[in-house]
C-alpha cells in the first residue's frame, strides 16, 4: 500500500483526541509546524498492519468546521483543500457519547466535504454513568459510516479503529446521500460554483462560498470571483448557515433519538456542577483561586531551589574537574569559562520551567482552567484583555516564550495582540537570578512584622510591580488599538477529570524541551561570544595593558597584581570598550561601564546577565561558586569617583526596575515575530518596553541617589 | 414591553429559546447547541454577574451577559 497515508484526528475538544493520539502512535510522534502558519502540528506514525504505516496527525479541536480562531482555521484549510499536503486519506472523528447531538454536528460536516470517516464513540463511560446508552450499530446504519466504540483513556477499541481505517481506505464508503445538501436550498449558485471551480461537492462548493475570504490556497482574483457569485444570486451567507447548522441539528436529533436510550433524572445537577457552585462563588471562587496561585508561586521559587542547587553545584564541579584535568590554555577556558557557564545558566531554570508546567497542566487536564477564565474574564475584560488571557500571563512568570505561544487560543485578534504585547511584562524566571542577587546585596535579611522577610517583601513587589504594568499597559493598548472586531466569549466548561498522568508528562516536557531548545541556543553562542570579547582585545591593547600594570605593580604581592591584571585586561578587551562607548548613555541611570557590558550581553537573553558580571568580575580569581562570589565581589566594589561602595541602594533598584520592565529577550521578540506574523509588533513591543525601563530606572535613580 | 433574554434569568431558571436578535453571534451559539426550542437552565454566575454558566443540551456553556442578551426567551 501506499507509505504516504495520512489519518487526521479530528473531534471537539475535551472528547479525547488527544488521548486517542497517544495510543495509536505512543512515542513515535513529533511537533512541528504546519506549513505556512505556526499552529503547532501533532503527527505520529502508527503501524496499521504488518503491510500498513501511516501518518497520524492530530487536529486542533474545533465544535465546526466554520472556524472561531487561528487553530480552528487550521481544520478547514485542510479538508476543504484535497491538495494540502495534510488531506487525510482518513478521517477518524472522535466524539463524546455523553454529548452526542454537539459533538456529531462537526461530523456530519467532515462527513459531507466527503473525506472518508470512522466514526469513533469515546466517553461510553461518562454517557453510561448519565444513564446513556448509545445503540453503536444502529448509529453506524444511520450515519453511513463505521462507527467504533473506544475508551481512549484506557486504548480499548483501538484494535477496532484499525479494522475499520483499514477498511475505508480499501473500499472507501461515504454516507449515501449529504447530512446537509446546500444544493436543497441554492441549486443554481452550488453548481455555477462546482462548475467554475470543478468540484466534486456540492458541501465543499458552499464553503468556497462562504469561507474563501479565509482559504489561503485561494488567490485574490478566484476570491474576488466567488464574491461575484454571492453578489449575483443575492446570498445571504449569514442566514444560510444559520439554517444549516439548525437543519443539521434536526436530523442529528432523529438519528440520536433512535441510536440512544436516555434514562437520566431530569434536573438533577450533577457533581461537577456542585463542585461549579463553589469554584465560581463570589468569595470562595477568588479565594480558591488565590490560593492555587500562592501555591505555584511555592512551587516555583521552593520547591524548586533544591533542584537549582544541584544543578549549579554539578556544573560548577564539572568546572573545576576540567580546569584541573585539561591544559591550561584559551581552549580550555572557552569550555569552561564559555561553554559550561552558559549551558549551567540554562539548565538551572529547567526545575523552575517544569514545575511551573507540571500544575499549569494539572489544571487545565482537570478542567479548572476554564473556571478561572470565567472568574477572570470581567476583570481582564476593563484591561483590554479576556479571560483566556489568565494562562498566558500565569505562564509568563516561568517563561515568556511558551507563554506567547498559549495566547493562540484567544479567538479575538485584538484581545490576542494585547496579551502578547504585554506577556513579557511578567516577571519571567530568568530575571529572579538577577532580582536574587540585587536584593541580597542591599536590602538587609530581617523579619518586619515578626513574620515577613524583608527581602522577600522586595522581591514581591518586583513580581507586583511587572503584574500592575502589564495591566496598565494593556489598558492603554486597548486605547490606541481601536477595533470593530467581536469578541467571543462563549465556551464550553468541561466536566472536572482526572489528570491523565502522560499527557500532564508530555506537556512538561514539550516546555522544558521548547526552552532549552529556543531560548538554550541563544544563549549558549551569547556567552560564547561574550567570553570572546572579554578575552580579546583591539590590536595588542591587552599585552600592553598587562606590561603597563607589570611595570607600575612590580613590587606588588602576587594578589593585588592579578586582580588590578585581570579588571585592566577587561578594560582593554572588545567588551570595555563596548562598555565604555554605550557608558555616556547610562550613566543618568547610575551605572558604569562594566555594568554597560552586563547590560549589552544581556540584551540577548537576561539570564546572561549573572554570568557577565560574573566574568567581568571574576576572571582571573579562583573558581568558587558563583553567586556568592560575584555578590561578594560586588560588595567590595568601590566608585571611582565618590570612593564609597559602587552598588548603593539607589543603583540597584536602578537596575532592578530597569530590568522589571526591559524587554531583554531575542527568544520573546522572535516568537512575537513568529505569532503576530510581522516586524511591526516585536518593534513595538521592544521599544515600548525600553523606553518604560530607561524612564523607570531613571526617576528611580534620580530621586534615590 | 421588550422580551425577556437569557441574561435576565435567575440562578436555577428554566426557559425554552424562541430566537436570536442578533445574526452573526446566533451562527455560533447554534453551533454550540443552543436551538430555538431548546431548554436553558441558568447553573451559576460568576462573581460580579458575569460571565454566567448556562446547562444547555446536556453540557454546561459558559458566556459573557452580553452574548446571553442576544438570546430571546419565550415567556
Amino acid at each position: 500500500m501506499d507509505a504516504s497515508l495520512t489519518i487526521a484526528l479530528i473531534g471537539n475538544p475535551n472528547a479525547g483526541k488527544s488521548s486517542l493520539f497517544n495510543q495509536l502512535t505512543g512515542l513515535r510522534q513529533k511537533t512541528g509546524n504546519f506549513p505556512g502558519v505556526t499552529v503547532d502540528k501533532k503527527s505520529g506514525t502508527w503501524p496499521i498492519d504488518t503491510q500498513t504505516t501511516a501518518t497520524v496527525v492530530d487536529l486542533p479541536g474545533v465544535y465546526s468546521i466554520y472556524p472561531k480562531s487561528l487553530d480552528e482555521q487550521l481544520v478547514t484549510d485542510i479538508l476543504a483543500n484535497p491538495a494540502h499536503p495534510d488531506y487525510p486519506d482518513v478521517a477518524v472523528v472522535v466524539v463524546d457519547a455523553s454529548n452526542l447531538h454537539r459533538n456529531l454536528l462537526l461530523f456530519t460536516q467532515v462527513a459531507d466535504l466527503g473525506v472518508p470517516t470512522v466514526l469513533a464513540l469515546n466517553m461510553l463511560d461518562v454517557a453510561k454513568s448519565q444513564g446513556k446508552e448509545v445503540n453503536s450499530v444502529r448509529l453506524a446504519m444511520r450515519l453511513g459510516v463505521p462507527v467504533v466504540r473506544i475508551n481512549a483513556r484506557t486504548g480499548e477499541g483501538v484494535d477496532q479503529i484499525k479494522k475499520a481505517v483499514l477498511g475505508q481506505l480499501e473500499n472507501p464508503t461515504l454516507p449515501g446521500k449529504l447530512f446537509f445538501d446546500p444544493a436543497d436550498e441554492a441549486a443554481d449558485l452550488i453548481a455555477d460554483t462546482r462548475t467554475q471551480y470543478a468540484l466534486q461537492n456540492n458541501y465543499l462548493a458552499l464553503q468556497y462560498i462562504i469561507q474563501h475570504d479565509g482559504f489561503s490556497f485561494l488567490n485574490r482574483v478566484q476570491q474576488l470571483a466567488l464574491d461575484a457569485i454571492i453578489d449575483r444570486y443575492e446570498f445571504n451567507e449569514t442566514a444560510f448557515q444559520a439554517n444549516e447548522t439548525i437543519t443539521r441539528y434536526k436530523r442529528i436529533a432523529t438519528v440520536v433519538a433512535e441510536s440512544v436510550t436516555d434514562h437520566r433524572p431530569i434536573g438533577e445537577p450533577t457533581w461537577s456542577q456542585k463542585l461549579d457552585r463553589v469554584l465560581l462563588h463570589p468569595v470562595w471562587g477568588y479565594a480558591i483561586f488565590a490560593f492555587i496561585l500562592l501555591l505555584i508561586f511555592q512551587a516555583i521559587f521552593a520547591w524548586a531551589q533544591p533542584f537549582m542547587d544541584a544543578i549549579d553545584s554539578g556544573v560548577a564541579w564539572l568546572n573545576g574537574q576540567l580546569k584541573e584535568g585539561l591544559p591550561a590554555g584559551p581552549l580550555t577556558d572557552l569550555l569552561t569559562d564559555g561553554i559550561l557557564a552558559g549551558i549551567g545558566g540554562i539548565l538551572v531554570f529547567i526545575p523552575q520551567i517544569a514545575f511551573l508546567f507540571l500544575l499549569v497542566a494539572l489544571l487545565e487536564e482537570s478542567g479548572y482552567m476554564s473556571r478561572v477564565m470565567v472568574i477572570m474574564d470581567r476583570i481582564m475584560r476593563k484591561f483590554g484583555l479576556n479571560g483566556r488571557s489568565v494562562v498566558p500571563l500565569i505562564s509568563g512568570v516561568a517563561c515568556a516564550v511558551p507563554a506567547i505561544m498559549a495566547t493562540r487560543s484567544i479567538g479575538t485578534r485584538r484581545d490576542r495582540l494585547i496579551t502578547i504585547l504585554v506577556t513579557p511584562l511578567m516577571s519571567c524566571s530568568a530575571r529572579l537570578p538577577i532580582y536574587t542577587i540585587l536584593i541580597a546585596l542591599v536590602v538587609p535579611n530581617q523579619r518586619v512584622l515578626g513574620v515577613f522577610n524583608l527581602q522577600g517583601l522586595a522581591l514581591m513587589f518586583l513580581y507586583l510591580m511587572g503584574l500592575v504594568s502589564a495591566l496598565l499597559a494593556a489598558y492603554v493598548l486597548k486605547l490606541v488599538l481601536r477595533t470593530k472586531e467581536r469578541g467571543f466569549f462563549i465556551m464550553e466548561l468541561p466536566t472536572f477529570k482526572l489528570p491523565r498522568w502522560n499527557h500532564v508528562g508530555l506537556s512538561v516536557w514539550e516546555s522544558v524541551r521548547a526552552f532549552v531548545w529556543e531560548a538554550g541556543r541563544v544563549i549558549l553562542a551569547i556567552s560564547i561570544v561574550l567570553w570572546v570579547l572579554a578575552s580579546y582585545g583591539p590590536g595588542n591593547a591587552m599585552q600592553e595593558a598587562e606590561t603597563r600594570v607589570k611595570q607600575e605593580l612590580a613590587n606588588a604581592p602576587a594578589d593585588e597584581l592579578q586582580n588590578k591584571l585581570a579588571s585592566e585586561r577587561l578594560e582593554a578587551s572588545y567588551a570595555g570598550h563596548f562598555g565604555h562607548l554605550i557608558e555616556p548613555a547610562i550613566r543618568p541611570l547610575g551605572y558604569d561601564w562594566k555594568i554597560g557590558i552586563a547590560l549589552l550581553s544581556s540584551f540577548a537573553a537576561r539570564e546572561v546577565f549573572v554570568g557577565t558580571m560574573a566574568t567581568i568580575y571574576s576572571i582571573g580569581d579562583g573558581g568558587d561558586e558563583a553567586g556568592v562570589t560575584v555578590r561578594e565581589r560586588l560588595r567590595q566594589e568601590r566608585n571611582p569617583l565618590t570612593g564609597g561602595p559602587m552598588y548603593t541602594p539607589a543603583l540597584a533598584w536602578s537596575l532592578l526596575v530597569f530590568y522589571v520592565f526591559a524587554m531583554m529577550c531575542m527568544s520573546t521578540l522572535a516568537a512575537t515575530q513568529r505569532e503576530t506574523k510581522s516586524w511591526t509588533w516585536p518593534a513595538v513591543q521592544l521599544a515600548y518596553m525600553m523606553i518604560l525601563a530607561y524612564v523607570a530606572a531613571f526617576v528611580t535613580y534620580q530621586c534615590m541617589a | 414591553m421588550s422580551k425577556r433574554s437569557v441574561a435576565d434569568l435567575k440562578i436555577g431558571e428554566r426557559a425554552t429559546i424562541q430566537s436570536f436578535n442578533d445574526a452573526v453571534m446566533s451562527l455560533k451559539l447554534l453551533e454550540m447547541g443552543c436551538l430555538p426550542g431548546a431548554e436553558v437552565c441558568l447553573h451559576c454566575k460568576a462573581p460580579l454577574g458575569d460571565p454566567i454558566c448556562l446547562n444547555v443540551s446536556g453540557y454546561c456553556l459558559s458566556m459573557r451577559r452580553s452574548e446571553a442578551a442576544t438570546i430571546l426567551i419565550e415567556n
